[in-house]
């Protein structure tokens, strides 16, 4: 065949194919969430069972009773160090000496921008749209709850984390579940370190990873129009492919820089938004008082405000689930206190400060629709969740209540979604290929293995539907709290033993400033 | 007793030239020679997960390299010149850990050398010599 032969039959291939595309693409697209609800259906029906004769699930008890547990056993911690953390993020407290190692700036920067992503955009619109404005509250107050589990975890994560000759360093709940039970004589540290590090590659592809590109691909779509996910999917699935095993390091290494940007961005936007309608606020926090407690005619009223809230806070902050103490592990500290200190600084960051913006700019703009005589809010048919104006869900209702006021704002959102769903996925991919490499060893095969499924699923993730990928999602991460947490109340004695010390020499002097 | 001269020095010419000034002077005075390099650092950057991972691993390898690569060579040369001599390597802002190095080796005199940006670059991101003109504890030498 002549060159120009070949041409010719290259155009007509692609044109048949263009011309076939959407045919393709729906049933693609079906096919995928067909196969997908249908494999993870038990799992999640699993996680979010409810306690008999009730329609409360067991995890989001199992999750506050254990915030609540520890935000006693430690003296509410996350109110008495609170300013201690910060002069510790400051670097008040750091050794010059130490200069050039990874500060504690740097590892709670870090921590966020895999925390902060879809959750705080997409997820409190669902919580919102679900369970009404009253979610807001119950997630402010998980948010401060749950202070008190990350600064548990995150001391752990950095005490009994593996130092390699190589000055490498690897933590995490395995680490500690193995060591900690060894140290203090408990059985079964094996054996939850494996089921976490099975759950927590199931979180990677979840909520890590799959409903960060099909909240990405939704955003993408409402802005400029419909197209099939597993497009999307695919563009996502090659970047994260590129930097994770192509080593394309620049990729990363700007994603990490402008998402703090991004994030800074977000908040002052939701807060002039906020200001803008500066007569409405005391109306906003009333409507999220009295949902939290009294029936405003969302789905499940208090309870489903209550459940709503505290599921979406534990999927945007992760607190007690485990992955935080997988970052912050590889800071240089004397003391692995300060770095427990320094992590409940991240659900405040998170879940009060960002989340909470998210909620009072959906509902300030007034996007829920309520019944104009009774002032009740109204379900839409399938009764699944209040009408909202635009008739969006998830990061679209986000999106619609920033755009009413700032037309321009769902541009920069498009952006900024895409961003921080790149960064979540990245610090993802780096929890679930620790836990992979704690099963499997380590290996440049094995971890190829894992990062061509990661990929996989970016793209399964774009292509499904909302419903199934959050409920997976969501089972996948809380089902990671189910072990994480048992370890914490094992091991919460080591850490008050660390506390305690701590706090004594802090006012006695011995431990000073340097600045 | 002798004075201590901190030379900021990172292999430049210009780094060169201040080393070699900062020799004769020490020379004729009977002052001994503290040969400082500071790599540019700030705790507030932001870094990926496996950045962080490898950090102290790099770090590592980074005071190793400028050792071997930076400060021995001259280290040796500054000594046969028959100056007394030692060196300190410090991660940090370069101004203030330069003065800050000053202080802790109480130095007389902090000798430097400058690259010579007088346009536009300097302007905005300002220059170390400069810097250190304005906030230095002891005399600065800055020399072209």
């Amino acid at each position: 065949m002549t060159n120009h032969a070949k041409r010719l039959g290259a155009a007509a291939f692609l044109g048949s194919l263009v011309s076939a595309a959407p045919a393709f693409s729906q049933s693609l697209d079906e096919m995928v969430n067909t196969v997908f609800e249908g494999g993870t259906g038990w799992f999640v029906s699993l996680i979010f069972s409810n306690f008999p004769g009730t329609n409360f699930p067991w995890i989001v008890g199992w999750l506050v009773l254990a915030a609540t547990i520890f935000t006693i056993y430690f003296g509410f911690v996350q109110f008495r160090a609170f300013a201690h953390s910060i002069a510790l993020v400051k670097g008040d407290y750091s050794d010059p000496n130490d200069a050039g190692e990874v500060s504690h700036f740097q590892a709670l920067a870090t921590a966020l921008s895999g925390t902060v992503g879809l959750g705080n955009i997409a997820g409190v619109a669902v919580a919102v749209g679900i369970g009404g404005p009253g979610a807001t509250f119950w997630m402010i107050l998980a948010g401060l709850m749950g202070m008190a589990s990350k600064f548990t975890e995150c001391t752990l994560g950095v005490k009994y984390r593996n130092e390699y000759a190589d000055g490498t360093v690897s933590g995490g709940p395995m680490y500690y579940m193995t060591k900690g039970f060894a140290e203090r004589g408990v059985g079964g540290g094996k054996f939850l370190a494996v089921m976490f590090a099975i759950f927590c590659i199931l979180g990677s592809f979840g909520g890590g990873n799959m409903f960060q590109s099909n909240q990405a691909h939704a955003q993408i779509a409402n802005v400029f129009g419909d197209f099939p996910g597993w497009i999307t999917g695919l563009v996502f699935a090659v970047v994260v492919f590129a930097v994770i095993v192509g080593g394309l390091k620049s990729i990363a290494k700007v994603t990490e820089k402008v998402v703090p940007f991004m994030g800074v961005l977000y908040v002052v936007t939701a807060l002039i938004i906020i200001l803008m309608h500066f007569n409405q606020i005391g109306d906003a926090f009333g409507q999220i008082f009295r949902g939290a407690f009294t029936w405003d005619g969302a789905v499940g009223g208090a309870i489903g405000a209550l459940i709503q809230g505290f599921r979406r806070a534990a999927f945007s902050n992760e607190a007690g689930v485990g992955s935080a103490a997988i970052a912050h592990s590889a800071v240089r500290t004397k003391e692995p206190i300060t770095e427990g200190f320094v992590s409940l600084l991240e659900p405040f960051i998170d879940t009060v400060v960002i989340c909470t913006m998210t909620a009072l700019v959906i509902i300030i703009t007034g996007q829920l629709v309520t019944d104009p005589e009774t002032g009740m809010f109204v379900l839409n048919e399938a009764g699944t969740a209040i009408q909202t104006v635009s008739g969006n869900s998830g990061v679209a209702l986000t999106s619609a209540a920033f755009s009413e006021t700032f037309g321009w704002f769902r541009y920069i959102l498009a952006i900024a979604v895409i961003l921080f769903a790149f960064s979540t996925m990245l610090s993802w991919s780096y929890y679930g290929l620790k836990a992979w490499t704690f099963l499997f060893g380590e290996g440049q095969t094995k971890e190829l293995v894992f990062k061509v499924i990661f990929c996989v699923f970016t793209w399964i993730g774009a292509a499904a539907s909302l419903g199934p990928v959050i409920d997976f999602s969501d089972a996948a991460i809380f089902a990671m709290a189910v072990v994480n947490i048992i370890a914490l109340y094992v091991l919460m004695p080591v850490v008050k033993a660390e506390m305690n010390s701590y706090m004594t020499r802090l006012r006695s002097g011995e431990i000073k400033k340097f600045v | 007793m002798s004075r201590k001269i901190v030379v900021g020095f990172d292999g430049s010419e210009a780094s060169r030239r201040a080393l070699d000034f900062a020799v004769s002077r020490a020379k004729v005075l009977g002052d001994a020679i503290v040969v400082a390099h500071v790599l540019e650092w700030s705790p507030y950057s932001f870094l990926t997960p496996n950045e962080i991972e490898e950090r102290h691993r790099r770090r590592n390898e980074e005071l190793q390299r400028a050792e071997q690569a930076i400060i021995a060579p001259v280290l040796k040369a500054v000594e046969d010149a028959g100056v007394p001599v030692t060196s300190v390597m410090k991660y940090g802002h370069i101004a203030e850990t330069l003065c800050k190095i000053a202080e802790d080796e109480d130095a007389a005199l902090i000798f430097i050398g400058r690259m010579g940006n007088s346009g536009l670059s300097s302007r905005i991101f300002g220059s170390v010599a400069g810097t250190l003109a304005q906030v230095a504890p002891v005399p600065v030498t800055i020399v072209p």
